[in-house]
């Protein structure tokens, strides 16, 4: 079975790679391209620790076929920081402690990344839900949710919010 | 030197980012399955698909003849090894046990326990190969339940396993790997003094410890023997220590490198990966990576036991204790070693009692070998106890935190297990929920509140670190134990602390077993503990250089040397009139002054003190279809003192939440071929964001004086007391009482039903 | 994940081709996350996918004529940023945000969910309720069935090899239709169905049901149109003796199964709860032809 010639933009660079059609998206990222950022917890999408921004809206990569990202326009974990400057929300989990073992956290930065392109002031309710796809096993999710709370505050110009 | 005035604290206290912290928000860190070697290859494990079977036979010839494989391995590429007790992890195991557990000879005692791997060139070949091994099984009975697995004529696991601490020794084997017991003044006195009794059964499934990061390593063996190991796991040395046994290897040629762990629990005490990715690569040349998908972790890694606890308590009209009897089943999975010890000596240690007895049995079934989860055996243990007396409360009308009170052991109180207590902080945990503002809030219908205490005993033990000065006068600390839950950050700042330094002038790293003295893995919320002892040692061992140092330049005697904010100071006037000089300036001249100023500390650290809780939970319950929806939540411990607080309420809050998905969701169910019917996420139901409210923890600061900082282990005793807190607080909002764990919703709607059926629904 | 072959066709006819054409198994791919979880797992192995999201009217809502027309790769996220369909059938929008996560939203589809067979789906329901009809594409041409048809077991579909679901057509509310999915899983989120319940119902001026539909999920083989149910309802206000009338035909239209799920008592009378719960949603949105978005139980 050949491999197929993907043309795809991940975190805003032009890639080209080739993959087996079995491999997932988040195989790809991981195995063929280094961006070992996004994780595998669960391989079934019940844990969100593979997720990734797909043309605007977040999946998850172990779902996706990599011969699907043709054509899209896909934002990983290594894209939410500027350079060296980090989104809010990787800030806030920094201040607020959001994070212990730090495996589901590049999840975790991506959905809560996305949540607040839509939602510019979510409840601690609509926040919880949003991130239900989202394992943590460490935290309990306080501080998490403390952390997205305050970098929204922080994007909307109010500041210590939470 | 002692640090426990905090009013005098700089460091120690604050909450600074973590070190590690940027690498992880960004997704550089690099966890179990980050790692690649060149010309690595792909490692799949074969996994049994009966609960007890023997292998007849296992034909691997079209696998390793499968273009792209490169090595097939069984039990036969293992030395058979002696039945020996390992002190290598967290609970108790046996070297052969693990060598067993890691790959099966003659049978097979699990659904999911391992029978051969393959390492291929890629993860698809070797998945085909997989399917092209034949084993021919002979199928044989299988137990499950504790309780059925210790009848008479319940399916043998091990025709070697005689119960242990029974007289005489049996001349059957059996399930029943031990028979331990505690005894504390006389139980026959204690009935007849007691005024009020009450007996209760209760029953807990086995829960897994659900670390999000699956189990991964990538090994490299050379021709000559030496070998890398990269893996996940809770303690590099544990590894080394287990790998070398297992494959029969000296420990210096093993070099095990600890990656950033996501998550353990206690589950990453032992291994399971590493010794078949060292056979796979010895056979095969080439380094193997091994990474299990979510359904092995479930099917083959190590869940807490499943339990029967009986627990019996007498009083007096006062509700002053005076008996207590408990008898206590744990699963220990396909091998001995469950935590009934731990289960039975935490049960009561909260309570002075005069009279008490403890019976624990050790039973083995054909389920997944247990590995410790977060203060393993007392969770169950307490989940019994914490609702009996929730029960005598009740009975007697008494408030269920007042009876804590006038119970609780204090400094003196001599336990039914054997120590006696100094510098406990249990009474101040009752008190501070009685005090806390939680209780003044007015429950709704059918809302309700209970509360439930906890103790876990926390370690110190074997701990290495070094400090090392650089040329700029920033510090590096090297430590052992691999960081779960941000104790890197801790480190950093006792080391910060002693050197009167920033905490950003302080880098800490989790070294490799070739790079820093042995270090006991992390785990019975012994790091902070002990490893920041060895560090807080450390630092002070530089302190003393770096006077030694100053009085150098300034030619005068150490002694006339006082070290304050990072800072030289003659020590009074009569030492002489000399500017201060800094860390930094002392460090630039290190080289004149008899070379580079580091140390290293390696100690067995004596003294942890004891983590205490006790939990408030309120709760409301929807009667038509059982749900429990945690509505309020507050955990109050003694945690000595909070170093990075932050991580301290992390500790707390993590806990609670497991405890609650123990209580509420969380559980192995396996089919009537013993095979597990739940292995993922999906239907093994972790908590969800959405499913919790804020966790308010609250930290009694009560230092132990046996630790520089005061520090006591926080990571465990959290989740001992949210069952029965769940439980307690569904009765309440109820009037029914839920033995059994999970309290799911079909079981909470069938108790509903069976006391009061509701009219509405009569009708069929 | 084994090996296996992958084609993304350009017309309904290509994908025609390729699934009639097929050697071994062929799998239809529109959102994947029933599909890739079930490869992976090995309890599915096919030989080729093909992946429909690159036809043309495979990925939208539009309305024609008198139907909503859904194509049949539409992911949740724009189901329920439809604001048309939201507000004509509010039910549907809540059955379709149920399934999975907000990351399994920006992949699952109608189509997907239904194919899979799971009784427990939770888009189905309400689409059945619904009245609504899937247009089928296969070697002999198009056929329209109503959406209740196309599964016929777990896992089992009535559809022929070579065939696929090109759109799903719902049609338009009456005044005074509405309808509510509501269904009940253990956790608050991320769990499949025990039991779900679509109630859509039309009222007169009087607030009386005139028509009505209740489907079950996850209490027997396929989804159940509960015909006791609609009947308990039509002509009745919502009032107590109605629903108890609605919960006991819903409790007596179960055949469940005790699994690690919930258990046949169980399902029996949380499918009764749900009936009431749902048609007190269904009736006031009916009488108020409000839209907003109701939650899980």
């Amino acid at each position: 079975m050949s491999k197929h010639h993907v043309t795809t933009t991940i975190n805003g660079e032009p890639v080209e790679y080739l993959c087996e059609a079995q491999q997932t998206m988040l195989d790809v990222l991981r195995d063929e391209l280094n961006l070992t950022g996004s994780k595998e917890g669960c391989g079934s999408g019940d844990c969100g620790a593979c997720t990734v921004i797909v043309d605007g809206n977040i999946v998850c990569s172990c779902l996706m076929l990599g011969v699907e990202a043709e054509g899209k326009t896909i934002t990983t974990v290594e894209g939410i920081a500027e350079g060296d400057k980090l989104h809010p929300v990787q800030q806030k989990f920094l201040e607020h402690a959001a994070l212990q073992c730090g495996f589901c956290t590049p999840g975790f930065i991506v959905a809560a990344k996305a949540l607040l392109d839509e939602n510019k002031n979510p409840t601690e309710e609509e926040t919880r839900y949003w991130l239900a796809g989202n394992l943590c096993r460490c935290t309990g999710y306080d501080k998490i949710i403390r952390a997205v709370l305050d970098a929204a505050a922080l994007m909307r110009g109010e500041a210590g919010a939470v | 030197m002692s640090y426990l005035d905090k009013s005098a604290l700089k460091v120690v206290g604050t909450r600074p980012v973590r070190p590690d912290g940027v690498e992880k928000v960004i997704g550089r860190a690099n966890f179990g399955a980050d790692m690649v070697m060149p010309g690595m290859l792909w490692g799949k494990v074969l996994r049994s698909p009966h609960a007890h079977a023997r292998i007849r036979s296992i034909n691997t010839a079209r696998a390793a003849a499968l273009p792209g494989v490169r090595a097939v391995i069984t039990a036969d590429d293992f030395p058979p090894i002696a039945s020996e007790e390992a002190f290598v992890g967290e609970g108790p195991m046996n070297f052969r046990d693990l060598s067993y557990n890691c790959i099966a000879r003659g049978k097979v005692l699990y659904d999911g326990h391992a029978v051969a791997a393959v390492a291929a060139t890629s993860p698809a070949i070797a998945e085909e190969a997989l399917d092209l091994i034949a084993v021919d099984y002979e199928v044989l009975p299988h137990v499950i339940d504790v309780e059925d697995a210790m009848k008479a004529d319940a399916p043998v696991l091990h025709d070697d396993l005689f119960t242990q601490g029974v007289d005489p020794k049996p001349t059957k084997p059996s399930n029943i790997a031990k028979r331990i017991g505690f005894n504390k003044g006389d139980i026959a006195t204690g009935w007849k003094e007691a005024e009020v009794t009450i007996e209760r059964r209760y029953t807990t499934q086995p829960v897994h410890q659900g670390y999000i990061e699956p189990h991964a390593c990538v090994v490299a063996v050379g021709a000559d023997g030496q070998c890398t190991i990269w893996s996940s796991s809770q303690g590099q040395f544990m590894v080394r220590a287990y790998c070398a046994k297992l494959l029969g290897v000296d420990i210096a040629n093993i070099r095990a490198m600890p990656a950033e762990i996501g998550g353990g629990f206690g589950g990453k005490t032992l291994i399971y990966l590493e010794p078949l990715a060292m056979a796979l690569s010895r056979k095969s040349g080439r380094p193997v990576k091994i990474v299990m998908n979510r359904e092995e972790v479930f099917r083959g890694t190590g869940p807490a036991a499943g339990s029967v606890i009986e627990v019996k308590l007498g009083a007096k009209k006062d509700g002053r204790l005076v008996a207590a009897e408990l008898l206590l089943k744990y699963q220990a999975g396909a091998f001995p070693g469950s935590p009934v010890g731990p289960g039975c000596m935490c049960a009561f240690a909260m309570y002075d009692i005069p009279h008490v007895s403890i019976v624990g049995y050790d039973v083995v079934s054909n389920r997944p070998k247990v590995a410790a989860y977060r203060a393993p055996g007392a969770p169950n243990s307490s989940f019994g106890v914490e609702s009996c007396m929730d029960e005598l409360a009740r009975q007697m009308n008494i408030d269920p935190l007042h009876l804590r009170e006038i119970n609780a052991a204090k400094d003196g109180t001599k336990a039914a297990h054997g120590p006696t207590w100094s510098n406990i902080g249990y009474l101040e945990t009752v008190q501070a929920a009685q005090a806390n503002a939680h209780l003044s809030h007015k429950l709704g219908s059918n809302q309700g509140r209970g509360v439930a205490s906890g103790f876990w005993f926390n370690i110190g033990g074997e701990s290495s670190a070094a400090c090392h000065i650089n040329e700029d006068g920033t510090a590096t600390v090297v430590e052992g134990c691999p960081d779960i839950g941000g104790s890197r950050a801790s480190m950093a700042m006792m080391a910060a602390e002693v050197l009167g330094i920033p905490y950003e002038r302080v880098r800490p790293i989790v070294a490799d077993t070739a790079s820093v003295g042995f270090s006991f893995l992390t785990g019975g919320s012994r790091v902070t503990f002990a490893t920041g002892m060895a560090v807080t040692q450390a630092a002070e061992k530089v302190v003393v250089e770096l006077k030694k140092r100053a009085a150098m330049i300034w030619d005068i005697s150490p002694d006339a040397v006082d070290w304050k904010d990072g800072k030289a100071y003659p020590a009074g006037p009569n030492a002489g009139s000399f500017e201060p000089l800094s860390l930094q300036e002392i460090a630039l001249k290190a080289g004149r002054t008899g070379g580079p100023i580091s140390a290293e500390v390696t100690i067995n650290a004596q003294g942890a003190g004891a983590g205490w809780a006790t939990h408030i939970c309120d709760v409301e319950v929807d009667s038509e279809t059982g749900r429990v929806k945690i509505l309020r939540y507050t955990a109050i411990q003694d945690v000595g003192r909070a170093i990075h607080p932050s991580y301290v309420e992390g500790q707390i809050q993590g806990g609670v939440t497991q405890g609650i998905g123990w209580a509420l969701n969380e559980e192995y169910i396996y089919d009537k071929d013993g095979r597990l019917e739940n292995p993922g996420f999906l239907d093994y139901r972790v908590p969800v964001a959405s499913d919790l409210p804020m966790i308010d923890a609250v930290m009694l600061e009560i230092p132990n004086p046996r630790h520089p900082f005061g520090a006591k282990g926080v990571g465990e005793v959290p989740i001992v007391p949210p069952m029965a807190a769940v439980a307690n607080a569904i009765f309440d909002a109820t009037g029914i009482r839920m033995r059994d764990l999970p309290m799911s919703p079909p079981k909470l709607r069938a108790a509903l039903d069976a006391e009061a059926p509701p009219p509405r629904l009569a009708a069929e | 994940m084994p090996r296996v072959s992958y084609t993304a066709p350009a017309t309904v006819d290509d994908a025609v081709k390729a699934l009639a054409g097929a050697a071994g198994l062929a799998k239809v791919l529109s959102g994947g996350t029933d599909l890739l979880v079930q490869l992976k797992s090995g309890r599915l192995k096919p030989d080729l996918i093909v992946d429909t999201k690159r036809i043309p009217g495979m990925i939208g809502i539009r309305e024609e004529g008198d139907y909503f027309v859904i194509g049949a790769a539409t992911p949740g996220v724009l189901i329920s940023a439809h604001q048309p369909l939201e507000h004509a059938y509010p039910g549907i929008v809540e059955g379709v945000d149920l399934i999975g996560s907000q990351q399994i939203q920006g992949r699952c589809t109608i189509a997907g969910n239904l194919c899979n067979a799971s009784p427990a789906a939770d888009s189905v329901p309400p689409v059945i309720a619904a009245r609504a009809r899937a247009v089928v594409a296969g070697p002999g041409g198009r056929r329209e069935v109503p959406v209740e048809e196309i599964v016929t077991g777990p896992g089992r579909t009535s559809l022929q090899k070579g065939e696929f679901v090109v759109e799903f057509k719902i049609p338009l509310p009456k005044p005074r239709q509405s309808d509510a999915y509501l269904r009940f899983i253990p956790r608050t989120e991320m769990d499949i169905a025990v039991v779900g319940c679509a109630v859509n119902v039309t009222l007169d001026e009087s607030g009386a049901c005139t028509d009505a539909r209740v489907v079950l999920g996850a209490v027997a083989p396929t989804q159940v149109i509960v015909a006791g149910a609609a009947e308990a309802l039509r002509g009745h206000k919502l009032d107590e003796d109605t629903l108890q009338r609605l919960d006991s035909a819903a409790q007596a239209a179960c055949h469940p199964i005790t699994d690690k799920r919930g258990t046949i008592e169980y399902r029996t009378k949380v499918a009764g709860v749900l009936a009431r719960r749902a048609a007190a949603i269904a009736f006031d949105r009916a009488a108020t032809r409000g839209a907003t978005i109701a939650g899980a139980v």
